[in-house]
């Protein structure tokens, strides 16, 4: 049974983590902006481009909204550890005495947090543009998969944007790592999503979900401290 | 190698580290025991492997061989890096916070029971209390400077790594920083500064050790000599 007081230490550090990057972002709003920008436009266009009957609506919507915001993430999580060079205020929060794994979960929660708000924010704009008939019993499960789904995405670029960090080309290297290990889980969301669209069950997708999401989280903290400390 | 006195616990003790970029030895075999009290001087040329030494005692980078243990503890234990304050190159900290929510953050991720009213007291001792509420980034290069001080200095660290501390400081920001050194040699605290300015190395001083490709060639107490003509070090140990 691990130790009361080592638990909360953790969950302190990774508050006090978490506190700091969101904080940074409200004031600066530089990913916040640039990420809700983007979504919409990108649905706007596509609106634009196709004249959607509500059946194709159907058939492609989650894969509309999740390519939308898998590239809109990138605009976040690549600059989650960025941000930290400036000053080197990454060696300082190295040196420091919170745990790798403690500032890998504040950054990643922190990460959640802006990418749920852009989704949220979005999802509107979605339903509107191609007239998606939407019931209330659908919000629920429809929060579940954007939580899913998000937390895949955040997990699976914080760590990535952590390797990269002290790369040249990281904003290259992001997205080019971070979209193929993300294709069990896109295909999950996007399946599952559609099926909500459509009024069907969500199916198995949400568990292929939650299986990626523990295995990567998992596997994000164990991992985290040899990435970071080189 | 500075003797280690058998009724003392070094505060740093370095065992044959060496560090390799590729293929390439960044150190090699340094071995340094430094007591506790002392004002460790840790001398060279560029690129004689200063910093990288400084950044794995700091634990921001492992050894490829060897250890380094900070009174008796691993460097990248969390207990251990409680314990040591560094001051960078760079000055580590958001330009979007301000100086209180600078030093506030930093008080918490080192556990201070108060982290605010420590920030504060900290900011009235480097003389940014007036501007408390000011942006970092809104800040002059001194005032910057003076901030980075009062980051290193905040948690009252038992062992003080300095990476050309007074290098680009202004004479307010010296007058700070050479001060707060000074009070922390009178607490018996262990400062390591890596430096290029000799006289202002040397005149706080304990001990000295000097780095070459990677390699101590030179460890020892500070000497009168020293202080008279600080190049006899480079001279007699150093490269020709």
């Amino acid at each position: 049974m691990p130790d009361p007081t080592v638990i909360i230490m953790f969950l302190r550090q990774v508050w006090t983590i978490t506190a700091k990057d969101l904080h940074s972002e409200l004031r600066t709003k530089e990913a916040l902006n640039a990420s809700i920008a983007f979504s919409v436009t990108i649905l706007l266009l596509f609106n634009w481009a196709f004249d959607p009957s509500s059946e194709q609506v159907q058939e492609f919507s989650g894969g509309l909204l999740w390519m939308t915001y898998t590239f809109a993430a990138a605009l976040v999580l690549n600059r989650s550890f960025a941000r930290e060079l400036q000053n080197d205020c990454l060696d300082a929060l190295i040196a420091s005495p919170i745990s790798s794994s403690a500032l890998f979960v504040g950054k990643a929660l922190a990460n959640f947090v802006i990418l749920l708000a852009v989704e949220l924010f979005s999802l509107p704009f979605f339903l509107l543009f191609y007239n998606v008939s939407w019931t209330a019993d659908r919000c629920l499960p429809m929060l579940l998969v954007l939580a899913l789904g998000t937390w895949a995405l955040t997990v699976i670029g914080t760590l990535f944007s952590a390797l990269t960090v002290n790369l040249k080309l990281r904003e290259l290297m992001v997205p080019m790592l971070v979209y193929p290990m993300m294709i069990p889980a896109l295909i999950a969301a996007i399946t599952v999503t559609t099926n909500l669209v459509a009024g069907n069950p969500l199916g198995l997708g949400t568990r292929l979900l939650l299986a990626f999401d523990i295995i990567f989280t998992a596997l994000a903290v164990a991992l985290v401290d040899t990435v970071l400390v080189g | 190698m500075i003797a280690l006195e058998g009724h003392h616990k070094s505060a740093l003790e370095i065992s044959d580290v060496w560090k390799y970029y590729g293929d390439f030895p960044a150190l090699r075999a340094v071995a340094l025991n430094i007591e506790p009290g002392s004002t460790m001087a840790l001398l060279g040329r560029n690129g004689a492997g200063k910093t990288t030494l400084l950044r794995i005692i700091a634990g921001l980078s492992r050894p490829s061989r060897g250890s380094i243990k900070i009174q008796g503890a691993d460097a990248r234990e969390q207990t251990t890096r409680q314990r040591i304050g560094i001051l960078g190159h760079g000055i580590a900290l958001y330009d979007e916070l301000s100086a209180i929510e600078n030093l506030t953050l930093f008080g918490r991720l080192y556990g201070l029971p108060d982290p605010r009213k420590r920030a504060d007291e900290m900011l009235e001792r480097v003389g940014l209390a007036r501007v408390r509420d000011g942006l970092a980034r809104e800040f002059s290069r001194g005032m910057r400077q003076r901030l980075a001080v009062g980051r290193a200095f905040l948690h009252d660290p038992e062992v003080l790594l300095l990476d050309e501390p007074f290098t680009a400081l202004d004479d307010r920001a010296i007058a700070v920083l050479q001060s707060m050194i000074q009070e922390m040699r009178l607490r018996g605290r262990t400062i390591i500064m890596s430096t290029h300015q000799l006289r202002e190395a040397l005149e706080l001083a304990s001990h000295v050790a000097l780095l070459q490709r990677g390699q101590i060639v030179h460890t020892g107490e500070r000497t009168q000599q020293m202080l008279d003509d600080t190049g006899w070090l480079y001279r007699t140990y150093g490269e020709n």
